[in-house]
């Protein structure tokens, strides 16, 4: 059997508290991550991301309470983003329980940062996320792609996608492989929030010319969404917020509808 | 109450694996020095890293846990834990437990490496650390080497990921997952609470 394709649902959180995803009904404190988080588990969730966009002097306080709570009732992987630019910020996170931590911006300023968590805690708990967006110019030694009779490559950007970086993503992503990573978590700014599906072409692109897993993110919108990423984007994971946040499909629903269409997943 | 002890070898995150022998109602303590004095119904030895680091932080317990499994303390290798059940790895030098016939050997070339994710156990032979788990049930890998045993009749699930390999080991008092239960949802916390069942009777 290969591997299960992971569904992969992410908790935004602020201060310890969910800031989406706070609409389940019969959850008594709406934001707290722990409870949502144990929902998700118990659905069949196969890991959780956490991104903390927290901005305070009291961060890393509040992000270690945070979680030690969440894993204090997940019995599944985790992996916790946000801000995490140092050795000490990811062991805080991984000495708390956390499997996984991500990196973005301290990674993209300072790529030796991969290869130091790498080294310290193992390529598997080192997830690189990158934040792509389209640009049609066109420049040297730049991977392209097509899509509609249109050529475009892929920029990163950075501090939330706030800041473009010139840097060309899918060769950034092969560097961050070379550097140490484990997992590449793939999101395009382009689809964020959209609801409109995957960027196929970019999950595509990076998923061919790199050999450790993909995470897709951004503009999942329905089940179907889900399966083109798995089918026609290569991805080994789908990330998704609002389907999951807003009910529109249980972490159930999307499995057996996936199964239904020949995908192995956990179910 | 029933004690359980996990030797710290520095290994890393124990946390997820000591809340969730807690959340069954199990006394947990930690130690990075066995010793039988403890007196715990059950020991664990965790595992993400290295074999050779893991081989010369175990020195100072060795002793007195060889002797305490090999007169019936149930013992659980989880990851790197049950690869220490065999004596050598190709991954680095040192000398493991040696509890069972066999060496450790990297996964082979033709698949991605580290082998990590859900996949299936085949389950060859079910006994009380299996009890009520299904065959293909879906548990969660993260690694790159896996122990190749000569002793068959020890072998009580097979994984498939490139090779078919040892995923559940059992013989007598002595058990090991290549997997992690605490992180494989509800089919995990089967195969935990059977082991605890195993510390309590």
């Amino acid at each position: 059997m290969p591997l299960a394709k992971r569904i992969i649902p992410c908790l935004d959180v602020n201060h310890g508290k969910v800031v989406k995803g706070i609409h389940f009904q019969n959850l008594r404190d709406a934001g707290d991550p722990a409870p949502l988080a144990k929902r998700y588990c118990d659905e069949g969730a196969d890991e959780l991301v956490f991104l903390d966009i927290t901005a305070s002097p009291e961060k890393r306080k509040i992000l270690e309470k945070m979680v030690k709570k969440v894993a204090m009732v997940l019995d599944i992987p985790f992996t916790v983003g946000g801000g995490i630019s140092s050795l000490e910020d990811a062991r805080l996170v991984l000495q708390n329980g956390a499997d996984k931590v991500s990196v973005n911006t301290a990674a993209v300023k300072d790529p030796e940062l991969v290869t130091r968590l790498s080294d310290k805690f193992g390529g598997q708990c080192v997830v690189v996320a990158v934040d792509a967006k389209r640009r049609f110019d066109s420049l040297q030694d730049r991977i392209t792609t097509e899509e509609d009779g249109s050529s475009f490559w892929f920029e990163v950007h950075t501090y939330g996608g706030s800041r473009p970086t010139g840097l060309d993503a899918v060769a950034w992503a092969k560097q961050a492989e070379k550097m140490g990573a484990g997992e590449i978590l793939l999101t395009s700014i382009d689809k964020d929030g959209t609801e409109s599906g995957y960027d196929l072409p970019l999950t595509r692109l990076v998923s061919e010319k790199v050999s450790i897993p993909v995470i897709a993110s951004g503009g999942c919108g329905t089940a179907e969404h889900i399966l083109d990423v798995f089918q026609k984007g290569g991805a080994d994971a789908a990330l998704a917020a609002s389907i999951f946040h807003y009910e529109t499909y249980s972490v159930t629903d999307v499995k057996k509808y996936l199964r239904s269409r020949a995908v192995t997943v956990r179910l | 109450m029933t004690r359980v002890g996990i030797i710290d070898y520095g290994a890393g995150n124990l946390f997820s694996l000591k809340t969730s022998l807690e959340r069954r109602g199990v006394v947990v303590e930690i130690t990075d020095q066995f010793s039988k004095q403890m007196n715990f119904d059950g020991v664990i030895l965790p595992g993400v890293g290295n074999f050779g680091a893991a081989t010369k932080t175990l020195e100072p317990s060795k002793e007195e846990l060889v002797s305490a499994v090999k007169s019936g303390l149930p013992f659980l290798g989880i990851c790197l834990g049950a690869q220490l059940i065999f004596k050598r790895s190709e991954e680095d030098e040192g000398e493991g437990l040696a509890f069972l016939d066999g060496e450790v050997v990297r996964l082979p070339k033709s698949v991605k490496v580290p082998h990590m994710g859900w996949n299936n156990l085949e389950i060859a032979k079910r006994g009380e650390l299996l009890k009520d788990v299904e065959d293909n049930s879906w548990v969660y890998f993260v690694h790159s080497y896996y122990p190749k045993t000569t002793d068959n009749a020890a072998v009580a699930a097979i994984s498939d990921y490139g090779v078919k390999f040892p995923a559940v080991i059992a013989k007598k008092n002595i058990f090991g997952t290549q997997f992690h239960p605490e992180k494989s949802g509800p089919v995990g916390a089967v195969i935990l609470n059977n082991f605890i069942e195993i510390c309590r009777s």
